[in-house]
């Protein structure tokens, strides 16, 4: 144990922890954003009650069916990524015309609806999910205790956004993205369907969200409004990193998190706003963003 | 149809949104052959081959590409046809690098030139490998953008203005390319304003205007046809 400026290391690395578990789902829910965004120029509002479901997908496996967690982890994300298809195949994809206004609507309008049918079910109180067997209890560091499934949550999801990144940089099926995302009637008459692969693409955003539902369950309560509580706060990583930047996402989350977590130790007060504040700096100097690049 | 025309566009029509572009296009390309579309701007040259590509949304008339009718084909099943563009502005994408702008046209068929092939024709591609697409100069971005769709097995090639704002080094480099895909048995159909370049390759020439072909001239009697194509072309 020691101190720094009369804070305990106990206190000061649990916000530490904590700061990384949220940076954990800032960077894989702005990831999932960041890829929608870049293919299909949709700022996605639905994204927060998607990550919603996929909890609550999690939560019914597991009371309902008696699947659990692992089994979970593969499940919600296949289920809720499907629902993104439909939603895509039979709406979205009906605005990629119009102007970003019409899909920023509609799927605010979903994310309302999605919310308003599972507090109608579920009521709004959250439900408890526990842990796996496999990851209760931890490991004391000698300056910290470390709980075992918030140190799972933090490299699982840095496997996933460091898998997704290098799938989008570089691999075959990654340059198909990035082309498409820049000249999508090119790529088409090159004998890709990207229409397909929009649609593919909105669903494995989703199923990042649904898998980032799954991973909070046990941490955070099953909540109906689990979204809509984070989904603003990501939106803020999503600019500071640069729309549509793949790494700047994951790296913003990530230091977005543990920024939150370090002001909640040394200026409480300001644990809420900070990443408001930064993000109002961040626009004033590079208005693309900490990654974005300039159209 | 002529057995050995591989590709046959006739009454072709095009509009952009409200504006009517092509007002009934017929041409006909056959296998082996290469034919220039000569016009000014807005002649209808790139809406042409836009539509046979299928990057029209609206379009109307008959493009029968070996035996099959592609008016309602998207572009993505034309492209499996066998038929491949390389655009006017070149279409190099700037978050891929040479080698992914190379690599992302998917081989549609067998028989397609492979990566060496390609680097030989091109050896400026094989040293800039690593480098950003759009870091290229505009001539190594041309044959990049003629390589990546040699490698696919598409057997017409569409190119549009290719020599387009380069200089008269590369624009002699790309005609010794042209000619040799052509003794490899591509069959191409080029978009040009450069008559002199088009001369160097060419068999045949359709001249359009106002969305129409207007004239046909045979690379024989091209001579006898010089003052006419200077006047059609407003040179």
């Amino acid at each position: 144990m020691f101190e720094i400026l009369g804070i305990t290391s106990q206190a000061l690395f649990g916000q530490l922890l904590i700061g990384l578990i949220n940076g954990a789902f800032y960077a894989m829910l702005s990831l999932g954003l960041a890829v929608i965004f870049g293919m299909l120029n949709i700022i996605n509002f639905t994204h927060g009650a998607l990550y919603m479901i996929g909890a609550f997908v999690a939560w019914m496996l597991l009371n309902y069916l008696g699947v659990g967690y692992w089994w979970a982890l593969v499940i919600s994300p296949i289920v809720t990524g499907a629902l993104g298809v439909l939603i895509e195949r039979f709406m979205l994809s009906r605005l990629r015309d119009l102007d970003h206004l019409y899909g920023l609507l509609l799927t605010f309008g979903l994310a309302l609806i999605f919310e308003g049918l599972f507090r109608q079910k579920f009521g709004s109180s959250g439900l408890p999910y526990r842990p796996p067997a496999e990851l209760t209890g931890g490991t004391n560091l000698g300056f910290m205790f470390l709980p075992n499934y918030r140190a799972w949550v933090i490299s699982f999801s840095l496997v996933v956004c460091l898998g997704t990144w290098y799938a989008i940089e570089h691999t075959r099926l990654g340059s198909y993205l990035r082309a498409a995302t820049e000249n999508p009637a090119l790529v088409q008459a090159f004998g890709i369907n990207v229409s397909r692969m929009i649609t593919l693409t909105y669903g494995f955003g989703v199923g990042l969200a649904a898998l980032a539902g799954v991973l909070a369950a046990p941490i955070y309560q099953v909540n109906p409004l689990m979204g809509s509580n984070i989904i603003i706060v990501v939106f803020a990583v999503v600019v500071i990193g640069g729309m549509g930047s793949i790494l700047g996402s994951i790296i913003t989350g990530f230091a977005l998190g543990v920024a939150e977590g370090l002001t909640k130790v040394f200026y409480p007060e300001a644990s809420s706003t900070v990443i408001f504040v930064i993000m109002a700096i961040v626009l004033l100097i590079r208005p693309t963003g900490l990654f974005g690049r300039s159209s | 149809m002529d057995k050995s025309a591989m590709l046959k566009v006739s009454g072709l029509q095009a509009w952009y949104g409200e504006s009517h572009i092509l007002h009934g296009v017929d041409i006909e390309v056959r296998q082996g052959e290469v034919v220039t579309l000569l016009g000014r701007n807005g002649a209808g040259k790139t809406t042409t081959i836009k539509s046979i590509m299928g990057m029209v949304a609206e379009r109307e008339g008959s493009i029968s590409f070996n035996g099959h009718e592609t008016i309602n084909w998207p572009s993505n099943r034309i492209a499996k046809a066998g038929i491949a563009i390389c655009p006017e502005e070149r279409g190099i994408f700037s978050s891929l690098n040479v080698e992914e702008n190379l690599l992302l046209p998917p081989t549609v068929q067998p028989g397609g030139l492979s990566v060496e092939e390609i680097f030989t024709l091109f050896p400026n591609l094989k040293e800039r490998i690593t480098s950003q697409g759009t870091k290229l100069s505009g001539g190594e971005q041309q044959m990049l953008a003629i390589g990546r769709i040699l490698r696919t097995g598409a057997r017409l090639l569409l190119l549009d203005e290719p020599t387009e704002g380069l200089a008269p080094v590369i624009i002699q480099q790309i005609s010794r390319t042209i000619s040799r895909l052509k003794e490899a048995g591509f069959t191409i159909l080029l978009v040009e304003q450069n008559f002199r370049f088009a001369a160097t390759v060419a068999d045949r020439y359709y001249v359009m205007e106002g969305g129409k072909v207007i004239d046909e001239i045979d690379n024989a009697h091209l001579e006898q046809h010089v003052d006419k194509l200077n006047e059609y072309l407003g040179v």
